[in-house]
């Protein structure tokens, strides 16, 4: 803690870019990401595949170096916080020794951070214990990952981060393994979890960071983003090709809608408010057979990071 | 929002940089008991390391009369077991440097950069454990040598047992070099028959002859260990033994260095 009057915040990102060579040229993997997560919150980093949100972490761990701006953990280093044991995460596959027991792994950790008790604690949070005997190499995927979470435990870090963490997981692995961080991060640890899953996001996150192409789209409570992400789909048919152009830019015009598709003689719009785009078609335009639905999160989230517009929610809530 | 109100953050009884330094004796000492446990489990390499050194012994070195012609100041069956001793504690030390590189392939070394454990103490515990188990293959081929007639001083014993022992850390550096050139999880695959062509070749298997190939052997990496672990038996140690051991060695260290230093970079 400092004397300021504010905590220091579990992390900080200021400004954070990195780019990676590319036969191409340069690939820009995090593009200018501001972010402040203060201690005891538990965050979502959602995006889809290639939003940079591994680039990030590892920026985070120290395992590589921003291309510019800052990584602070707990005001420190990250190579300091990793020193001190104060950060630890999860990460999405690999890391393991194959030939050694579930129990040999935890105490080999907890060694290397120099203490010498007994790992089954640390599996006993982790919901590992039966399994303390067992070769690594012959636990499930979902097993493997709450070895990880129990490797994680071992230096009592002060933030966790979860690096995809239930990828490739049945339902039931996943929320056993979701029971085991929850259950922990009850004790006031700060929790940052990398997920392409909506749902996970949803379920286990207290605020939602939304990244695409290397920046933050949308950042709030679980609330807020859902509501953002929450929209609905109005087609309509406009058989003429010219009368239908003029109604999309019509459209276009109207504050409600997000975007416009065509599909052969239909036009599909995307909007917050599904009774406005109706009114307006059936009363206005010669649009016909139209049809309202609900669209479902998957749906909103794609088009929330695909596209490269700010969301309204932009910075609103930080 | 937030269930987990941030008035008593987890961190508040901390202050950074008050921790004490982690115990490196206590990190090392549970590594080093957790990768001799992985040896004696690891079937292969047992095999490779304890079990064909004294089973090529038994092949090659109790031939004909081989107990009754002398070598130097011992019979010939010594001079075939002091090889096939460098030979197990090489291809241990080898498998040893290897096996670096197949964890930084299996995301362990990354894994540890998320510890305090400094990469250098990492490559240091691999290398003992491999040194622990290539004595154990040296120990194993004298003494089954021993056992079926090789016979030499016993100053002689010793000597070129510590010698091959000692000697393989140069193919320790050979092993983690190629290990980081060829990152492959079967890499001793290709190292184990590189070893074979290389001891053949560096005259370990075969005596030299006075043909050119002696000439073309005093090149190979194996041709001055291969001197070095039989001058305890007799006969002249050429300097240019001593210059191949002292080249190769530090060629293998300088390019494991360059690529180790390389691999821990934050990039």
């Amino acid at each position: 803690m400092t004397s300021t009057t504010a905590p220091t915040p579990a992390l900080s990102l200021r400004g954070l870019r990195k780019e990676f060579a590319s036969p191409a040229g340069p690939v820009r993997a995090v593009d200018g990401v501001d972010l402040e997560i203060a201690p005891g919150e538990v965050v979502a980093f959602l995006g889809p595949n290639g939003a940079g949100k591994t680039s990030t972490i590892d920026m985070v761990l120290g395992l590589s170096a921003p291309t510019s701006g800052t990584v602070r953990v707990f005001g420190a280093d990250p190579a300091d916080a990793i020193a001190a044991g104060r950060v630890a995460a999860v990460m999405q596959t690999g890391g393991l020794l194959r030939d050694i027991t579930v129990a040999e792994t935890v105490a080999l950790t907890a060694a290397l951070f120099g203490s010498s008790g007994s790992p089954v604690p640390y599996l006993e949070r982790a919901g590992i214990a039966d399994l303390a005997d067992r070769m690594v190499g012959t636990c499930s995927g979902g097993q493997q990952q709450r070895l990880r979470f129990a490797m994680a435990l071992v230096s009592e870090p002060d933030l966790l981060l979860l690096d995809e963490p239930t990828t490739g997981m049945d339902v039931e692995g996943r929320r056993e393994f979701w029971a085991a961080i929850r259950a922990d991060a009850a004790a006031g640890r700060t929790v940052v979890f990398a997920t392409h899953y909506l749902e996970e996001a949803d379920t286990y996150a207290d605020r939602v960071v939304l990244v695409s192409e290397g920046r933050v789209v949308a950042d709030g409570s679980t609330t807020e983003v859902k509501s953002l992400a929450s929209g609905r789909t109005v087609s309509a048919r406009v058989d003429d090709d010219g009368e239908r152009a003029a109604v999309a830019a019509q459209l276009r015009a109207l504050p409600v809608v997000d975007a416009i598709d065509h599909r052969g003689s239909r036009l599909v719009v995307r909007t917050a408010d599904s009774d406005d785009v109706a009114r307006f078609l059936l009363t206005q335009t010669a649009a016909r057979d139209l049809e309202v639905a609900s669209d479902n999160l998957e749906d909103a989230f794609v088009a929330l990071t695909t596209a490269a517009t700010a969301s309204p929610l932009d910075g609103a809530t930080r | 929002m937030s269930t987990t109100t941030p008035t008593a953050p987890a961190g508040t009884t901390r202050t950074s940089g008050a921790r004490p330094r982690v115990p490196v004796a206590t990190a090392v000492r549970t590594y080093l008991a957790v990768e001799l446990r992985r040896s004696l489990r690891n079937r292969r390499s047992l095999i490779f390391s304890v079990v064909m050194p004294p089973v090529f012994f038994l092949i090659f070195g109790l031939q004909g009369d081989y107990a009754d012609q002398s070598a130097g100041n011992g019979n010939v069956t010594a001079w075939i077991a002091v090889s096939m001793a460098l030979y197990g504690a090489m291809v241990t030390a080898t498998g040893g440097g290897a096996s670096v590189s197949v964890e930084r392939a299996q995301g362990w070394t990354r894994q540890l950069r998320l510890t305090p454990l400094r990469p250098t103490v990492y490559v240091v515990v691999k290398l003992a454990a491999a040194m622990a188990l290539g004595a154990v293959s040296v120990a194993v081929t004298l003494a089954v040598a021993a056992a079926t007639g090789a016979q030499m001083p016993v100053g002689a014993w010793i000597l070129c047992a510590l010698l091959a022992w000692v000697g393989s850390l140069v193919f320790a550096a050979f092993g983690l070099f190629m290990g980081y050139l060829l990152p492959a999880e079967n890499v001793m695959q290709i190292l184990g028959p590189v070893l074979a062509l290389l001891s053949f070749g560096g005259g370990l298997f075969v005596p030299l002859g006075d043909g050119w190939w002696a000439t073309v052997a005093q090149l190979f990496p194996t041709y001055g260990l291969a001197e070095l672990v039989h001058a305890p038996l007799g006969g002249d140690l050429g300097v240019g033994a001593v210059v191949n051991v002292v080249a190769w060695a530090a060629i293998f260290s300088a390019g494991a260095a360059w690529r180790f230093r390389k691999d821990t970079a934050r990039v």
